[in-house]
């Protein structure tokens, strides 16, 4: 995927001269002189095709050059070569890591246009209809804002300064393939379930690992967690029990590490239930196999990332930043991630670039009227379909915990070793 | 081709300069580094220098005590060695038997050339799609399970065939086999065909010439491409990962997960430790042979 990106973005360059010729002339804006800036994009670049690159020079006269790299990786540069990039896209729960290593800055929120728009989540950790989202782990809302623009540590209230623009979040779950499975599945605990023994999966990411392990502890009712994204090493170890006697009867086929790994066991029908993202999803669907993005009776494991700048980036290229990421939630991109099924930050912007038909399918929980369509124009739903798990209310309001840098942390990383030892 | 260090002419030994930086730059100096950082201490976020032993520590913590069965690093180890032992010990039979077969029974040198290309064909694909490819073909709806399902030899599918100890081993074996078939060929290709001819005449059978001629002369070889087979495969854990759908443990796992987790001191550590074992272990082939005055 990722060379596949690469040579697009060669030929992107072959093709920016002409645009350059159309789009410089009318959009120019004033922080642009004469040649224009390149801004260095760390990040996973997950979601971020060609199209985003070519309609933020259209737009702004910008241009970015990915550096794509894994999320441990992100967090690596972040902290080890921090002039490497000019402006980094990570995500919150290395929040905890980066702030206290003083390598980004807090982003001046009077700069950014849509600030009072972005939406409740992360500023209050509400959903827009006010329904209360569950703050377990490492949430947005938690470590938003910092005391100053250099401050190495989390501000309790709301201040000017915000750790990370949010950019990008979703609800995660479980995926199972139902034409495998032939009944209706409800509860994180069936990833458990001895019925599903030798066809199921979870992931060998031990930070991602554990807060889905613990969701399932919690719905078998084997203890209630005070807070999943904060185990005591107590906790970790019953957590880790149950699991390791379950991978030791047997339960799991595998785990996986490698986004492709999961589509392709689910795919192949070597697993019938696993842990899941939801591009994943989308890529066993495109294979003719049924595949849902299963809604569960105990909430969903949440992530989210953001825009940080660097404490290297000054001057002219910081000003740059800002535009850029004025431009990225001025609705444009917004609708572009909404349509592959994230949720963009500010929602009232997006709207806007999307059809009536479209946001009520992606966003409001409604029956598709026509074709659903990826930006890759690739059909994702049909009239007539619904999507998992329905509206942006009932998905984001059913969070139940976030993606976590735990305190013991180093402890938990040894016992998931320990289990995949057993 | 036999000559020893001392005969080579002092002013000549500058060309070996280049090689000797490279040496340098890209071994010598990593290695230290890496020797340093594992004494250090770090947090989430930092590593900070100083001169501890808690790394080490923490490695071998529980290990005496016995509680609970193994450790986590003995457990590990045992694991890497049982895929270290069977990998090697397959390679070596199947590369012996390529060799032989490759040195003794084909004359024709542009055949040979052909033939090793053959066997450099796992390296063709890139690691990703070699491994991806296994589960079409062992995997429960795979080639192997309908082909038995439909001669009706079982009648359930066999779930061991993927993600087990045996896929693990089947990919090491598929990948490195050839790394054995090089410097076993290598040694075959000097032995003196006279000699075998001597012993033929003299009435030796079949089996005699390979286990006092072909064998002993070949040690070399043998004791070279089991120094590749075992220092790759201690090392490992993009296979054992994949194919052994990341329940199976490895020393490499561990390293890898603890560089992901920033905690490079402790990853450093491991891989003293690691380094240490693996050298041991070539130390120990080594006494089979004198590598220096064979080559």
């Amino acid at each position: 995927m990722k060379n596949q990106l690469l040579s697009r973005r060669q030929a992107l360059k072959l093709s920016a001269g002409t645009v350059a010729a159309t789009g410089l002339g009318l959009y120019a804006p004033a922080v642009i002189s004469s040649d224009p800036i390149t801004l260095r994009y760390l990040g996973t670049a997950v979601s971020m095709g060609d199209e985003v690159q070519k309609k933020l020079f259209e737009d702004t006269g910008l241009k970015v050059k990915f550096i794509a790299v894994t999320t441990d990786e992100v967090t690596k540069r972040v902290l080890t070569q921090p002039n490497s990039f000019d402006i980094v896209d990570t995500e919150y729960f290395s929040l905890p890591k980066l702030v206290p290593s003083g390598n980004i800055l807090g982003m001046d929120t009077k700069r950014i246009k849509e600030w009072d728009n972005v939406t409740s989540i992360f500023t209050k950790g509400i959903t827009p209809k006010g329904k209360k989202v569950g703050l377990q782990g490492t949430a947005p809302s938690k470590v938003m804002y910092l005391e100053g623009s250099t401050g190495k540590s989390f501000a309790g209230d709301v201040t000017q300064y915000a750790t990370l623009i949010p950019t990008i979040y979703n609800a995660d779950t479980l995926g199972i393939r139902p034409d495998l499975i032939g009944r209706p599945i409800t509860s994180w605990a069936e990833l458990l379930n001895p019925e599903f023994k030798g066809k199921a999966a979870t992931l060998n990411i031990p930070s991602i690992g554990i807060m889905d392990a613990a969701m399932v502890v919690e719905a078998m009712g084997e203890y209630k967690y005070p807070d999943k994204g904060n185990m005591t090493k107590s906790e970790i170890d019953l957590t880790m029990k149950i699991f390791t006697e379950a991978k030791k009867s047997g339960q799991f086929r595998a785990f996986w590490t490698d986004f492709n790994e999961s589509v392709n066991l689910m795919a192949s029908g070597e697993v019938v239930i696993q842990s899941m993202w939801s591009p994943a999803i989308t890529a066993v669907k495109s294979q003719g196999k049924d595949c849902i993005y299963q809604p569960l009776k105990e909430g969903y494991r949440a992530w989210a990332a953001g825009f940080a700048l660097p404490k290297t980036t000054k001057g002219k290229k910081a000003d740059a930043v800002y535009e850029f990421v004025n431009w990225y939630l001025s609705g444009w991109v917004g609708a572009y991630l909404n349509r592959q099924g994230y949720y963009s930050a500010v929602l009232p912007t997006a709207k806007q670039y999307m059809s009536e038909d479209e946001w009520g399918f992606w966003m409001e929980g409604k029956a598709a009227k026509g074709d659903i369509v990826s930006p890759t124009g690739a059909k994702l739903a049909s009239a007539g379909e619904k999507r998992d798990g329905g509206s942006y209310e009932d998905r984001m309001g059913g969070v139940a915990c976030w993606n976590a840098t735990m305190d013991e942390n180093k402890y938990m990383v040894r016992k998931w070793n320990e289990m995949v030892a057993a | 081709m036999q000559f020893s260090l001392g005969k080579i002419k002092p002013h000549v030994g500058w060309l070996a300069l280049p090689f000797a930086l490279v040496f340098f730059a890209y071994f010598v100096l990593p290695l230290v580094l890496t020797i340093i950082v594992s004494f250090w201490d770090y947090t989430d976020y930092a590593i900070i220098p100083d001169l501890i032993f808690d790394n080490y520590i923490y490695i071998f913590e529980g290990c005496l005590s016995n509680e609970g069965g193994l450790c986590l690093t003995f457990k590990t180890y045992l694991s890497t060695f049982f895929f270290c032992f069977f990998t090697w010990l397959i390679t070596l039979v199947l590369g012996f038997c390529v060799a032989y077969f490759l040195a003794f029974y084909v004359n024709s040198i542009p055949l040979q050339v052909c033939l090793f290309l053959v066997c450099t064909i796992p390296f063709w694909t890139s690691n990703v799609i070699r491994m991806v490819s296994w589960i079409p073909l062992l995997g429960r709806n795979g080639l192997v399970n309908e082909f038995f399902l439909s001669l009706g030899i079982i009648d359930q599918p066999i779930e061991w065939l993927l993600y087990s100890s045996f896929s693990v081993i089947l990919a090491l074996v598929h990948l490195y086999t050839l790394f054995m078939i090089v410097p076993i060929f290598n040694s075959m290709i000097r032995i003196d065909r006279s000699i075998v001819e001597a012993a033929y005449d003299a009435g030796a059978s079949h089996r005699q010439i390979i286990f006092n001629i072909i064998i002993p002369l070949s040690k070399t070889g043998i004791i070279i491409g089991s120094i590749f087979v075992v220092t790759v495969v201690m090392g490992d854990f993009l296979t054992i990962g994949i194919m052994g759908g990341q329940q199976l443990a490895s020393v490499g796992k561990i390293i890898n997960t603890e560089m992901n987790y920033l905690q490079f001191p402790g990853a450093a550590a491991n891989a003293v430790i690691l380094l240490i074992i693996t050298i041991f272990i070539i130390y120990v082939m080594t006494k089979f042979i004198d590598i220096r005055k064979e080559l």
